[in-house]
C-alpha cells in the first residue's frame, strides 16, 4: 500500500544528514560534555557548534541558547520560571485561548497554584484583538505568552506588534514557536520576545530535544536543579547526539528555509485549490493568508473528522483532526471552537501538514482519493440527507 | 453469505480469546480484516487497582497487540457517551426499579450492531464481525426467502444468543459470526495454534462496568446516595411480616436471610419500590405459570400472527420451559408455560426458541 505523509505539524522525519551528523556522538565521541578532560573536550566544541547554528536559526547569539527535553519543557520552563521567579512583582499571565496544550495547561496548573490567567479569546480567523490585549496588561502582569503560530490552523500572530507592546508594559514576553521555526524567518535582533521556545521533532530533528531562547537579563527561575549545565538553567547531562542533530537540522533549515517556504506554498495552495474545486461545502480554518506554508485545515461538512480520518490512513494517507496530542478523546479541537466555528463544522476538520519530502505527485493522490471517500461518507450522513431533501 | 467475494470486514476485538480468533480466522480466509476496539467505558481504579472485564486499557492494549499480531489496522472507537447514556443509564435506572437489569443486550443493541456497525460501514467495510458463538443464515428458500433466521452457537455450553434477540433482519445482512460453527474448546486450540497471546486469558463473567459483580456499589455511586432504606415486609395481603435492610439487597426468588422466622420458608415474590416493601409469599406463590413480555422483537417471522410452540429461556443459564406464545397488542406477548416455573424475574429477557431457532424475545413485565 503506498503511503503519504502529511502530518508533519505532527512531527518529522529525521533529515538524513541529521542522522549522519548525530552518528559518531553515540559509540566514538561519547563523552559527557562537562568532563574536563579529551573525551568531554572533543564532543564540547560540537556543544557550542550546535548552539550557534540554533542561534544563527533565530539571529540570536549562542548564549541565549539553551537545550532542552523537548517542546513541551521548554514551555513548562518559560511559563513556570518566569512565574515562580516574578512573584514578587505580581501573579498575572495574559495567554490565548488557541494556544498549545503545553501552554493552557501549564497556566491552568499555575491557577490552581494561585495565579490569575488572562485567556484572550481569538475572531473567526485565530487571531487575537491587539486592543484587548493592551486592556488587559496590569502592574501585576508578569508574563505574556502567545505562540508564534498555531499547530492546527497555521494561523500567524503578529509577534511584533504583540512584542512591542509588552516592552512597553514592561512585561516578560514568550512565545511558542515549536511550529513557526523553519517554516517562516524569525529573526530576534528585530522581533522584541524574551523567551522562544522550540522543538526538534518539528524541525527533521528527532524527537526528545527542544531548544529554549533567553533573552539575557530575563529573570526565570529552574525548572531542572542539579548540575551547572546550560548556564545553570537547565541540569542535565548535554544529550550530545541529539544536540548536535538539532544543529544540523537548525543549519539545514536556515540554509533552506526560503526555498522550503517556496516549495510548501507551492504545493499546499495545489491542495487547496484541488479541494475546493472538486469537493462542495467545505471551509478553510485559519487566516487566508498570514498562515504557515504548509499547513492546511479544512472542514468537509456533513461528515465526521475521524471517520475521513480514518478512510484516508486505509488509503495510505496521513493525516490528522485537532492536534496529534489531543486526539483519541471525542471532542473537537479548543483551537476551532475559540475561533467561533460551530461544533459540527469543527468535528469535521482535517489538518494537512505537508513536509520538505511531499510530492507534487502525492498531493495530486490525495486529491484523487479525497472526493470519493467524502461523497461516500456523506451518503451516509443523516446531516447530509436532510439538507439535500430540505435543497438548502 | 457474501456475493461478490470477500472484501473488507470490521471485526469487533475486546481484546478476549473469542474475537481475537475470530479476526485471524476471517483473515485467513481471504477477507480484508480490520480490527475495531471499542472504548466505552473508563473504569477508575477506585483504590483496589479494580478494572471491569472489558475495555480496560488493558483490554485495548491486547486487541491492539492481537492486531500486530495478525497484520490488520486497528482503531479504537470512542463511543464512551452513547454507552453512559444508552446502557449504564438504563441499567441504573432497571435497578432502582426493583429489576434486574440485562446490559449486554441493550449494548447489542445500540452500541455494537448499531453505532459500532455504522462505524464499520463509513470505513468502507460490509460487514461487522464478532466473537459470539452464535449462527446466522439465510431463511430457505422454500419457507420465507430473504429473511435471516439466528440460531444457537453450534457450542450448546457457550451459545451466546440469548444475547442477541434484538438484532434486525437489516443488522444481520451485515453481521458476520465466525465462531457459530466451533466450540470453544476449538476455538481455544485455534489461538493456540496461531500463537495469538490471548489464547490463555480468562474470561470473566461479570458485567463489564460493575467490577466484582457489586451491583448496589456501583449504583450508589454514580447515584451519589445511598439507595437501600429498611422497610416493610409483607405477604401479598398486605400483612406486614417483618422488616428488610433495604430492597436492593434482595432478588426475585431468593429465601435465604429474610429473617421472618415462620415454620415454612418464604421467598421474595417482589420488590415493590414504590412503597418501599418487600413482598414475600410461600413456595407455591412463586411458581410462575407464564409471563408477559414487553419490547418484544421477532426474527424468525416478521410478527406473531397466532399461537406457536416454543421453548423460553428467562436466564442466559436457563435450559429453557416450553411454553404456549400467544401475541397481544403491539410487541407484546403472552407465554403460557407448560410446566410451571420459580423465579421469573421481570426486567430480564425471555428469549423463544424453537430447537435452535431463535424466534425472537422480549423484556419480561412480569409473571402470573
Amino acid at each position: 500500500m503506498r503511503r503519504v505523509y502529511m502530518d508533519h505539524n505532527a512531527t518529522t522525519p529525521v533529515h538524513p544528514e541529521v542522522l549522519e551528523a548525530m552518528r559518531p556522538f553515540f559509540m566514538e565521541k561519547f563523552g559527557n560534555a562537562s568532563s574536563i578532560h579529551w573525551a568531554g573536550r572533543e564532543v564540547k566544541k560540537y556543544v557550542d557548534e550546535a548552539r550557534e547554528n540554533v542561534a544563527g536559526l533565530l539571529n540570536a547569539t549562542a548564549q541565549e541558547i539553551i537545550f532542552t527535553g523537548c517542546g513541551t519543557e521548554s514551555d513548562n520552563m518559560a511559563i513556570k520560571g518566569v512565574a515562580f521567579a516574578a512573584l514578587a512583582k505580581g501573579r498575572h499571565i495574559i495567554t490565548t485561548q488557541v494556544e498549545h496544550h503545553a501552554v493552557l495547561h501549564t497556566c491552568q496548573f499555575l491557577e490552581k497554584m494561585g495565579y490569575e490567567i488572562t485567556y484572550l479569546p481569538v475572531d473567526s480567523d485565530g487571531l487575537i484583538d491587539l486592543t484587548e490585549l493592551r486592556q488587559s496588561i496590569k502592574d501585576q502582569t508578569i508574563l505574556i505568552t502567545i505562540m508564534f503560530a498555531n499547530n492546527e490552523t497555521g494561523t500567524i500572530f503578529p509577534v511584533q506588534k504583540i512584542g512591542e507592546m509588552a516592552r512597553e508594559k514592561g512585561v516578560i514576553f514568550h512565545t511558542d514557536a515549536i511550529q513557526a521555526a523553519g517554516k517562516v524567518p524569525i529573526d530576534l535582533k528585530q522581533l522584541p520576545v524574551d523567551i522562544l521556545s522550540l522543538s526538534g521533532h518539528k524541525l527533521y530533528a528527532p524527537k526528545g530535544i527542544g531548544a529554549q531562547y533567553i533573552r539575557s537579563g530575563t529573570p526565570m527561575t529552574s525548572l531542572i536543579h542539579g548540575g551547572a549545565q546550560e548556564r545553570n538553567r537547565r541540569a542535565g547531562t548535554e544529550n550530545v547526539p541529539y544536540i548536535v542533530g538539532l544543529g544540523k537540522a537548525s543549519e539545514i533549515a536556515r540554509r533552506d528555509l526560503q526555498k522550503r517556504h517556496n516549495y510548501l506554498l507551492a504545493l499546499r495552495d495545489r491542495l487547496h485549490q484541488g479541494i475546493i474545486h472538486r469537493i462542495p461545502h467545505v471551509k478553510l480554518n485559519g487566516h487566508p493568508t498570514e498562515r504557515l506554508p504548509n499547513t492546511l485545515n479544512m472542514s468537509f461538512l456533513y461528515i465526521e473528522g475521524e471517520s475521513l480520518l480514518l478512510n484516508l490512513d486505509l488509503e495510505g494517507i496521513a493525516v490528522s483532526s485537532g492536534s496529534a496530542c489531543t486526539s483519541g478523546s471525542l471532542e473537537p479541537s479548543h483551537v476551532l471552537l475559540a475561533m467561533g466555528i460551530p461544533p459540527e463544522i469543527a468535528q469535521s476538520a482535517i489538518r494537512f501538514s505537508l513536509g520538505w519530502s511531499n510530492t507534487l505527485e502525492e498531493v495530486d493522490y490525495t486529491v484523487e482519493v479525497l472526493p470519493r471517500i467524502v461523497q461516500r461518507l456523506r451518503d451516509m450522513s443523516p446531516l447530509y440527507q436532510k439538507r439535500v431533501a430540505m435543497a438548502i | 453469505m457474501f456475493p461478490g467475494g470477500r472484501g473488507r470486514v470490521a471485526v469487533a476485538m475486546s481484546g478476549g480469546v473469542d474475537s481475537s480468533t475470530a479476526a485471524a480466522l476471517l483473515k485467513d480466509e481471504g477477507y480484508e480484516v480490520i480490527g475495531l476496539t471499542m472504548h466505552l467505558w473508563d473504569q477508575t481504579q477506585d483504590g483496589r487497582g479494580k478494572f471491569g472485564r472489558c475495555c480496560s486499557p488493558e483490554d485495548i492494549h491486547d486487541a491492539r497487540r492481537v492486531a500486530d499480531e495478525i497484520g490488520i489496522p486497528h482503531y479504537v472507537i470512542n463511543l464512551k457517551k452513547a454507552f453512559a447514556e444508552e446502557v449504564v443509564d438504563y441499567f441504573v435506572e432497571e435497578y432502582l426499579r426493583g429489576r434486574t437489569p440485562n446490559p449486554c443486550v441493550l449494548c447489542n443493541q445500540k452500541i455494537k450492531f448499531d453505532l459500532l456497525l455504522r462505524k464499520a460501514e463509513e470505513l468502507g467495510a460490509k460487514a461487522l464481525a464478532t466473537g459470539h458463538y452464535a449462527r446466522i443464515e439465510l431463511c430457505p428458500a422454500n419457507k420465507e426467502p430473504g429473511r435471516y433466521l439466528l440460531r444457537r452457537g453450534k457450542d450448546r455450553n457457550k451459545d451466546q444468543s440469548y444475547f442477541l434477540f434484538s438484532m434486525t433482519q437489516e443488522q444481520m445482512s451485515k453481521v458476520l459470526f465466525p465462531l457459530g460453527e466451533k466450540s470453544k474448546a476449538e476455538v481455544r486450540q485455534q489461538a493456540l495454534k496461531l500463537g495469538l497471546r490471548v489464547a490463555k486469558k480468562a474470561e470473566s463473567q461479570e458485567i463489564c462496568f460493575v467490577p466484582d459483580d457489586d451491583y448496589r456499589g456501583f449504583v450508589e455511586k454514580r447515584e451519589g446516595r445511598e439507595i437501600s432504606q429498611p422497610g416493610e415486609i409483607v405477604n401479598r395481603e398486605g400483612k406486614v411480616l417483618g422488616f428488610h435492610r433495604g430492597l436492593y439487597s434482595y432478588t426475585v426468588g431468593q429465601r435465604r436471610g429474610l429473617g421472618i422466622a415462620a415454620p415454612q420458608p418464604y421467598y421474595v415474590l417482589a420488590l415493590d419500590v414504590e412503597r418501599n416493601r418487600m413482598v414475600v409469599g410461600e413456595r407455591e406463590e412463586l411458581i410462575a405459570h407464564g409471563l408477559f413480555a414487553s419490547g418484544v422483537n421477532w426474527i424468525s417471522f416478521p410478527r406473531l400472527e397466532s399461537e406457536v410452540e416454543a421453548l423460553v429461556q428467562i436466564r442466559y443459564r436457563h435450559p429453557g420451559t416450553p411454553a404456549i406464545l400467544s401475541p397481544l397488542d403491539r410487541e407484546r406477548v403472552k407465554a403460557d408455560f407448560k410446566i410451571p416455573l420459580k423465579s421469573v424475574t421481570p426486567g430480564q429477557a425471555a428469549v423463544f426458541y424453537l430447537g435452535d431457532e431463535v424466534l425472537g424475545g422480549g423484556w419480561i413485565e412480569r409473571a402470573f
